[in-house]
């Protein structure tokens, strides 16, 4: 089963793209990076993923399978040989799920309500809201983390994964609002794991570059406004 | 792995959320005790077990809190391998968990938003209703099989369920029209099939105390809406 070939429709700039990129990369599967144009979604995208008819999906054989998380866990699944992804015990797997769902519920969403803000007042507010997060997330860390590097502990976990794939828009945001949302005070933890993150060979040619990452933000805003006048 | 320690559930009587943890443990015969909550006058004992969301339902295993009802349905399936809610192939477990999602995000939360909304706002939610039951029919319909996990009660059965004995109650409230049994033969099929089986249909709330309930929530819901569109 694992030996069908693996396809990945996606594109560079999207957290949840990146997710399975890390995934893939942990358990060293062989993939065909297929790169969507969200603005004008290819055949094969409406065809795999036609009831969302979003990015990411990965394709193996000919089987699609959607949502960036769920694509993770089954990633977890069928390739027993690699590191696990998820904990073990049960508990600890309730953990890593909650705090993933925490993540893309209350908090993921903000950042792009931040690339998306007009005023100044409501980005401030925003910002606001992300440290918040990041203060319950950071306490998060220090719990599963047990003083390993990572949320996994020795290697790369869900939660790591989840969280991870959140750091291109997230130091993006702090290039563009010139503003420091981990930081040594109130974050310090996470502010050490996301650069032990992205270090990994697993995440280091995957989170994007923030200057890279605004611009093209910044082109996909311009196009998706004038797409809707 | 059976863990034999004592099982907790704290919910309330009309969650939805607490039910689907209800109907898991019955399905998989597990004992556990049940803790009613006023959600309105959280306990001191609901804030600690739940810190960040303060909500039910929360299951308590030997001592430690599990909360998010989907969450908590993979943990009881991991716990007590007997009457497996999810699929064993790893292909179909990624269909389920989808599903899942999309009969929480797009099924139950647009009828709820259908019920509580006015005009325009209510027009649109009934449409994105509308449109995820057409999904829902479709996927049930290509299934073929008499729930969506196949012969036997599943993850998505449970997840969905909730709309087998409270949709009808949201349409009365909101007086909105989605179940429409000739649009939607399979999905109504799917809902006697469901609310046959003894474990699931024992204990629902009663159709009246569930008309009040959301009656007078579905009021809050709109005057809080109005007071901060004037304030």
């Amino acid at each position: 089963m694992a030996t069908k070939p693996v396809k990945l429709l996606g594109f560079w700039d999207s957290p949840y793209v990146n997710r399975v990129q890390f995934a893939l990369n942990l358990k060293s599967i062989d993939h065909e990076f297929i790169e969507e144009n969200i603005l004008s979604k290819s055949e094969l995208l409406l065809r795999s993923n036609p009831v969302q008819k979003k990015i990411p999906v990965l394709i193996h054989g000919d089987e699609p399978i959607c949502e960036s998380l769920n694509i993770v866990q089954y990633i977890d699944e069928v390739w027993t040989d690699g590191p696990s992804i998820l904990p073990s015990h049960p508990r600890d797997r309730a953990m890593s799920r909650f705090w993933a769902a925490y993540i893309d519920e209350k908090w993921l969403p903000l950042l792009w309500e931040v690339y998306e803000a007009k005023e100044e007042d409501s980005r401030t507010t925003l910002l606001e809201k992300v440290r918040e997060g990041l203060v319950l997330l950071e306490a998060a860390f220090v719990k599963c983390s047990k003083g390993k590097a990572f949320f996994g502990g020795d290697s790369i976990g869900y939660l790591d994964i989840a969280l991870g794939g959140c750091l291109g828009w997230l130091k993006g945001i702090e290039k563009l609002a010139s503003v420091k949302l981990l930081d040594e005070t109130k974050t310090p933890a996470l502010l050490g794991w996301a650069e032990t993150f992205c270090s990994n060979e697993a995440a280091k040619n995957v989170v994007p570059e923030p200057e890279k990452l605004n611009k093209c933000l910044k082109e996909f805003q311009a196009q998706a406004a004038a797409a809707t006048k | 792995m059976e863990e034999t320690g004592g099982v907790k559930l704290l919910g309330f009587w009309v969650s939805p959320f607490a039910q689907r943890v209800k109907w898991a443990l019955k399905l998989k015969g597990v004992q556990y005790e049940y803790i009613e909550e006023d959600i309105y006058n959280k306990s001191p004992l609901l804030s600690k077990l739940n810190p960040v969301y303060g909500m039910v339902p929360v299951l308590v295993h030997n001592g430690k809190p599990i909360s998010e009802s989907i969450i908590i349905l993979e943990y009881i399936d991991e716990v007590w391998k007997q009457a497996p809610l999810l699929p064993q192939d790893p292909y179909e477990r990624a269909q389920a968990r989808f599903w899942a999602k999309f009969a929480e995000e797009k099924v139950r939360q647009s009828v709820w938003e259908a019920m509580c909304s006015s005009g325009e706002e209510k027009q649109k939610a009934v449409k994105s209703a509308v449109e995820a039951f057409e999904e829902f029919e479709k996927e049930l319909k290509r299934r073929g099989t008499k729930f969506f996990g196949g012969e036997t009660i599943g993850f998505v059965d449970i997840v969905a369920g909730c709309i087998s004995y409270q949709l009808a109650v949201h349409e009365e409230v909101g007086s909105i029209k989605i179940l429409d049994s000739s649009r939607f033969p399979a999905i109504s099929e799917w809902i006697k099939n469901f609310l046959n089986h003894p474990l699931i249909n024992e204990g629902l709330p009663q159709k009246d105390q569930m008309f009040a309930y959301f009656s007078k929530r579905s009021k809050e819901i709109a005057s809080r809406k109005m007071s901060h569109k004037t304030a």
